[in-house]
């Protein structure tokens, strides 16, 4: 099993109701799976599904990107703050 | 004193004055100071107060990214952005995008697109503190 830490911020980190979760996954697993699985775990989040961008140790990452132990993952909500 | 950093994400208030310095060399016949403000209102609808938030670590990465596509597409000089984070009163200011250039053309387009593109990927976000009590994540 591998350990990866997943960070949370804004209207994520209010559904999940803390700032950072370490997560414990089969090796192989994708950050589009990880965020599958926790949409399912905070079903708030799915609401997000097709809006965020993903990230894999502080950059920005395709969701097909598989993890490794120690990865730090968020995904980040829209960030449209407003109008042009 | 601490040697002033181009990308940064902070809680202290932001003033442009050193940022100005900062960017221009003698080459440079442009500087464009862009501040993005906190306003009263959004569509009409008054606001208390904003906060900001943001993944800093991963931010400061990103500006600094958004900074290199503006060089690849305008003959640009130095960059600066700081962006605050935390409670901000209407009237204070949220972001600085400060760019030296040759010319003003490019300082201006630059400037732009580095606000522009800030608003569609930099991981930081906006919480409207309505006048009404009600907040809101702006996404």
């Amino acid at each position: 099993m591998i350990n990866v830490q997943v960070r949370f911020f804004a209207g994520h980190r209010d559904i999940v109701g803390r700032s950072a979760l370490l997560v414990e996954l089969e090796p192989g697993t994708s950050l589009g799976v990880l965020w599958r699985m926790l949409s399912e775990q905070y079903p708030r989040l799915a609401a997000y599904t097709g809006r965020i961008l993903f990230a894999r140790n502080q950059e920005f990452a395709d969701p097909a990107t598989l993890l490794v132990d120690g990865d730090e993952v968020s995904f980040i909500p829209p960030v449209s703050g407003g109008a042009r | 004193m601490s040697e002033l950093q181009p990308f940064v994400i902070t809680a202290a208030p932001l003033d442009p004055v050193p940022l100005v310095q900062f960017v221009l060399t003698p080459s440079d016949g442009a500087v464009v100071t862009f501040a993005g403000v906190a306003r009263d209102n959004f569509g009409g609808r008054p606001t208390a107060f904003l906060s900001y938030e943001a993944y800093a670590e991963m931010a400061i990465g990103v500006l600094e990214q958004l900074a290199d596509e503006a060089r690849t597409r305008w003959p640009i000089g130095r960059v600066a952005v700081h962006h605050r984070v935390g409670r901000l009163e209407i009237g204070e200011t949220a972001v600085l995008v400060v760019v030296a250039a040759p010319h003003r053309q490019a300082a201006f387009a630059a400037a732009e697109y580095i606000m522009d593109r800030i608003k569609e990927v930099a991981p930081i976000w906006k919480q409207e503190h309505w006048a009404d009590g009600a907040v809101e994540w702006r996404e």
